[in-house]
């Protein structure tokens, strides 16, 4: 996510008094004003994320339906619809199953990343030919634009201003939504149901920011602190915020849009390419598909990769990375210390051919270069619910 | 021996010329969990301002300034080694360096404890 200048006066969360009362220290991100933390600690929220479960307010996160001009709830409406936004990402929508969801990003014609999203595909034959998208924060205004600009033709974006998104991650999450709807025990990851909770039509969809097992929770705005309550009332829950996130998602080797993917980069060099279906890699037809296809067939110039600092001190965002030789080959993107890892960890862009996992590195911190290595990511097992046989 | 503040959230504890410093208990809470402490090397020099150690929480990096001229004389492994010191007790075990104070007059200029409540308030 971007930081972007504050010409306009910060907006509040629909949780904004629920999050002061609970004793959160409250800064700008994205144009919200959004808890950090909460009295635990950063360190503390992490862990018990890890541990047991964390409850996220993720609501300055942007929710909107792409939704056919005509021919909603016919058949191959949501082939049209998925055809129509397959131009501007390179994943296999047209074959996600209603109540799936796809992790993609949004191109531009060079064939860098606008934006990473969730795009889920709803449930009932009338919602055929609709598909629902979460975008970033910092640029949901601009991702809007965008899909208006280019797919306004045949399909209409709403955005769903009434709506608030909380996150339940971690590996007890489960069994306390569980408590409240049956039916997300034995939900595969990265799938979707619907539930009338607390008088609102919810939609919780089995993924996160984390790492962890957990599920994010579209349910309107009004209707969203007896969510949050009702889920807090559980010991195990506590309340995380944005400095737990920023560690959680970087052990678990997760890109943070605006640092570790912009404009600039690709999905290829951005080292996401599952992002990029099959089928897709062999007919193309998305915004900037002749550059990622090339990428794909003879490799990128640079890569996104882990770096694990050798010493003890975290390299932060825009620590300079040079080879042995001390040349200049990188910059990390995203760092800091890893609560679980129990050490430094960081990610960054390195050039060819110094990207292989176990390359010696040196980071230049504070005017000192420090040894690293290269390594693989992510930096603390990912723990997401696969469905028992 | 007494103890006084700078405005940068170190505290001081003159004893003759030999001066302890670390950062204040509320500098330690504005950081969050510290994880990463760089202290200078024993010898090294400082004037009143300059950049003479690092602190590092989960979430940022920030600089731990000379509250005062003078020589180091001491650091602490204790917190290089267990950062989290750092936060169990700023103004006590958590303490970062030994100086030996080359301008007395310095420590004057300081703030007292009430001065330094007010100063955070």
């Amino acid at each position: 996510m971007t930081d972007q200048a504050q010409t306009s006066p910060l907006r509040f969360l629909p949780l904004h008094e629920w999050h002061m009362r609970l004793g959160g220290k409250m800064v700008p991100f994205a144009g919200y004003e959004m808890p950090v933390q909460y009295p635990l600690g950063v360190m503390k929220e992490h862990t018990h994320v890890r541990e047991k479960a964390g409850l996220f307010d993720v609501s300055h996160m942007g929710q909107a339906w792409l939704s056919l001009k005509e021919g909603i709830g016919e058949d191959g409406a949501h082939e049209k619809i998925a055809a129509a936004l397959e131009t501007l990402v390179p994943g296999e929508i047209q074959k996600l199953k209603p109540g799936r969801i796809r992790y993609s990003v949004l191109l531009n014609d060079q064939g860098g990343v606008e934006d990473d999203l969730m795009i889920t595909n709803p449930l009932g034959d009338d919602n055929r030919g609709r598909l629902f998208l979460v975008v970033n924060a910092a640029v949901k205004e601009q991702d809007f634009a965008l899909l208006q600009a280019k797919l306004g033709g045949v399909a209409d974006l709403t955005v769903w201003e009434s709506r608030a998104l909380l996150a339940l991650q971690g590996p007890q999450a489960a069994k306390i939504l569980a408590g409240l709807v049956p039916d997300v025990a034995n939900m595969p990851f990265m799938s979707m149901l619907e539930a009338d909770i607390f008088d609102s039509k919810a939609m919780i969809s089995r993924c996160g920011y984390t790492g962890e097992d957990g599920f994010e929770i579209s349910i309107a705005a009004n209707k969203t602190e007896a969510l949050a309550q009702y889920l807090l009332d559980h010991e195990e829950v506590a309340p995380i915020g944005l400095g737990a996130r920023d560690s959680l998602r970087l052990e678990a080797g997760l890109c943070l849009y605006g640092h570790d993917m912009t404009p600039e980069t690709t999905p290829v060099e951005a080292n996401i390419t599952f992002a990029i279906g099959k089928r897709r890699r062999q007919e193309g037809g998305f915004a900037g598909a002749e550059k990622i296809l090339q990428q794909l067939r003879d490799g990128a110039p640079k890569l996104r990769v882990g770096i694990k600092p050798q010493g003890r001190a975290p390299a932060r965002e825009g620590t300079e990375i040079q080879s042995l030789d001390g040349q200049t080959i990188g910059m990390v993107t995203s760092g800091g210390f890893g609560p679980t890892f129990g050490g430094p960890v960081a990610m960054g862009y390195v050039d060819e051919p110094h990207t292989e996992s176990g390359t010696d590195v040196y980071l230049i911190i504070r005017g000192k270069p420090a040894p690293a290595k290269i390594c693989d990511m992510p930096f603390v097992a990912q723990n997401y619910y696969r469905a028992k046989k | 021996m007494t103890t006084r503040y700078s405005k940068d959230h170190e505290w001081v504890s003159l004893e003759g010329d030999i001066a302890s410093i670390g950062i204040t208990k509320h500098a330690a809470e504005q950081l969050g969990d510290v994880v990463f402490v760089e202290l200078p090397d024993g010898g090294k020099s400082f004037a009143q301002g300059d950049d003479m150690a690092v602190v590092e929480s989960v979430k940022a990096a920030s600089d731990v300034y000379a509250p005062i001229s003078g020589e180091i004389i001491d650091s602490n492994q204790v917190i290089v080694d267990d950062p989290a010191k750092v936060n169990e007790d700023p103004e006590g075990a958590g303490w970062f360096v030994k100086i030996k104070v080359s301008k007395p007059e310095e420590f004057d200029e300081l703030m007292d404890e009430a001065a330094y409540k007010d100063f955070i308030a």
